[in-house]
């Protein structure tokens, strides 16, 4: 079932081949195959019910595929491992529902999700350490926080929340940021912000953001992926998968 | 780093509560020992008794609350853990007996005796020790639990699916232990202790010496408690309560988590048991029922679910009224006491000492907002006057 060529596998930070998921007979995956290289920010579309989410859930080792293998850094078989391990792996996840700790504060927010031992007993008498805190504090102004430390995560606005999940997920230190519709629900002006800052963030690692609002994936300004019925359907510049025929009947024409 | 624990476990609510706790441990025992009986003051001992009671039922729930209020782990099966605390140190009060039973054996206690059994069997050995007993009471209890956690977390058995196995293993047990080739005194459970570490059993000075420990151990075990949740760890778990996969996402076993907080609250429970047993001076298969679990998570909620100090207020005010009312109306306590889960869930969903801290939080939110007013105001006044 080799669709892809296979000699990107070795030097891609994501790997994704032939990859199928059925639910209950429906298949949500059919044969999904893209490579995301180190460092690349990418952004996937599609209409409702494409597989976006799907994708997520078995890169991060929530779903199992049918078929199909899942590769991290070229080597490492995602299908194996459980959500703690490939969490621990460095790819962190960004819920389509911004996910947070409601009764935390913004920074225990943070520093439970600081990428430091994870086993009972270190977490039972972890201290805060000078380094540790100073690097929330960078994450604090980071994702435009920093004055809302001490509020409750519940408190925070859906933008906010957004942004404090984004945050997490820096403090999580991951190599690969997978991004579920991080801007849907926001104002003009905090999408355009979002736009910015994960630009930022990709500076420095891989991210692959799922998006419905072509304008912020046009603020990206970077390759496009459109997935239609589990499967890809364009890859290239926006200009080019917005000018793909089958793009505009089954995603834009609607 | 036990020290930092500790120091983190102490807010001030804590320290109060502890305070407390180590108050009445002195008092009562001191009124009740040292005052003549028609002193104004003086604690009969049997208020003694009911009172340290009613700490283990306080214990119990407090142990309920680390896993239900703090992980949303809502066990139905608590009462398992405490019976089985309660048996190991029963075993021992047993054991303590020697040949003052009726039919006078040295070594078998009067059921064995009855049933015709010639040996002690094997899991009787070391009972006759304190310490093997009490090493026994928080083991037993924490092994059961880390075996039903290592199955049911590692599957991911969630919300109502782990209440009704938790329901399940408590009432196994029970059939279990109705058994008399069990070997734990079947229906009639273990009764008519004597002596305990050599004092007896029904003394004054010793009912004092149990309510005291009891308190002890709530005290103790209050100040872990609140340690585990005020430290990381416990921030996760309520994460995990809250939103379990993000918990997951960011890379924590959610199955480790769990079980260890499972486990440290069935050794409580454990205690509590323990302690109980000999302040009621009976322990049998009933203890397991499933209806004593499902009271213990009333006495929670009404006290306030993830207060720490809520259940104990809970699991006291409960049985107290239990106390009161079967007394006038022995048939109506379980209506009441539904009636009264009804009520709390409607009216008082964060239970008594929930609503409490809401009330002042509010109160604080609103001066602190006045305050700011004021200050505004103030900062206002030299601009208008330039
Ligand atoms: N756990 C599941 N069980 C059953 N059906 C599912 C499950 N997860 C996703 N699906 C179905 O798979 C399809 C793809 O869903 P999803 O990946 O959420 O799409 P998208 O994120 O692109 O909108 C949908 O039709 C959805 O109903
Ligand atoms: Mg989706």
């Amino acid at each position: 079932m080799n669709t892809l060529a296979s000699n990107a596998k070795p030097t891609s930070i994501l790997y994704l081949d032939g990859v199928s998921v059925s639910f209950d007979g429906f298949r949500a995956l059919n044969s999904l195959s893209f490579v995301i290289e180190p460092g690349e920010l990418r952004a996937i579309i599609g209409p409702n019910g494409a597989g976006k989410t799907t994708m997520m859930d078995i890169i991060t080792g929530k779903t199992r595929p049918d078929a199909g293998e899942v590769f991290f850094k070229g080597t490492i078989d995602l299908t194996q491992k459980d959500e703690a391990e490939i969490a621990q792996l460095g790819i962190g996840r960004k819920f389509q529902k911004p996910t947070v700790f409601e009764s935390h504060t913004v920074w225990d927010n943070l520093e439970l999700a600081l990428n430091r031992n994870r086993g009972v007993f270190s977490t039972l008498f972890y201290r805060l350490t000078v380094e540790d805190s100073s690097r929330i504090e960078e994450i604090l102004s980071t994702v435009r926080l920093a004055d809302r430390r001490d509020v409750l995560a519940a408190n925070l606005s859906h933008g906010q929340k957004q942004w404090l999940e984004i945050g997490m997920l820096l403090a999580q230190d991951p190599e690969l940021l997978l991004v579920d519709e991080p801007v849907a629900g926001m104002t003009d002006a905090e999408t355009a912000e979002t736009a910015i800052l994960l630009k930022e963030i990709a500076k420095t690692r891989s991210v692959v953001v799922v998006e419905h609002d072509m304008g912020f994936i046009r603020d990206l300004g970077v390759k496009v992926t459109c997935l239609a019925e589990g499967s890809v359907l364009a890859e290239g510049s926006i200009d080019f998968v917005s000018a793909d025929q089958r793009v505009i009947e089954n995603y834009l024409g609607r | 780093m036990i020290s930092s624990f500790i120091l983190k476990a102490l807010d001030r609510n804590i320290v109060i509560a502890v305070a407390l706790l180590l108050a009445i441990a002195a008092l009562v025992p001191a009124l009740n020992l040292l005052t003549s009986p028609d002193h104004p003051l003086h604690v009969p001992t049997y208020i003694v008794s009911l009172f340290g009671k009613y700490l283990t039922y306080a214990l119990l729930a407090l142990a309920l609350d680390l896993v239900w209020g703090f992980c949303g782990i809502l066990s139905l099966g608590h009462a398992a853990f405490f019976a089985l605390g309660g048996y190991a140190m029963g075993m021992y009060l047993m054991r303590q007996i020697g040949a003052r039973g009726s039919y006078g054996d040295p070594l078998l206690p009067d059921f064995m005796v009855f049933l015709n059994w010639k040996e002690l069997p094997w899991f009787w050995y070391g009972f006759d020790m304190f310490w093997f007993a009490a090493l026994v009471a928080v083991l037993v209890p924490g092994l059961l639990a880390f075996i039903f956690g290592w199955f049911a977390f590692r599957s991911r058995v969630n919300g109502v699916y782990l209440s009704i196995i938790t329901q399940a293993m408590t009432f196994a047990l029970l059939l279990a232990f109705f058994r008399n080739d069990m070997g734990f005194g079947g229906n009639n459970g273990l009764t008519d202790f004597k002596d305990i570490m050599g004092f007896n059993i029904q003394s004054n000075g010793t009912r004092s010496a149990l309510f005291a420990t009891s308190a002890i151990a709530l005290a103790v075990s209050l100040i872990i408690a609140s340690g585990i949740v005020r430290s990381k760890y416990g921030k996760i778990l309520v994460g995990v309560r809250d939103a379990e996969s993000r918990t997951r996402f960011l890379g924590y076993r959610v199955e480790h988590m769990k079980l260890f907080a499972f486990v440290v609250s069935a050794m409580m429970a454990g205690v509590a048991g323990a302690l109980y047993v000999p302040q009621v001076g009976i322990i049998n298969p009933g203890e397991f029922d499933p209806a004593n679990s499902i009271e213990v998570v009333i006495w929670t909620a009404v006290g306030g679910r993830g207060t720490l100090i809520g259940p104990i207020v809970g699991a006291i005010l409960v049985n107290g009224g239990k106390s009161i009312f079967t007394a006038a109306f022995p048939e109506f306590w379980l209506f009441a006491l539904g009636g009264l889960f009804v009520l709390v869930t409607l009216f008082l969903p964060k239970g008594i000492v929930g609503t409490a801290r809401q009330f002042i939080e509010r109160r604080k939110d609103y001066r602190k907002a006045k305050a700011d007013e004021a200050a505004r105001a103030f900062a206002a006044e030299p601009q208008a006057a330039e």
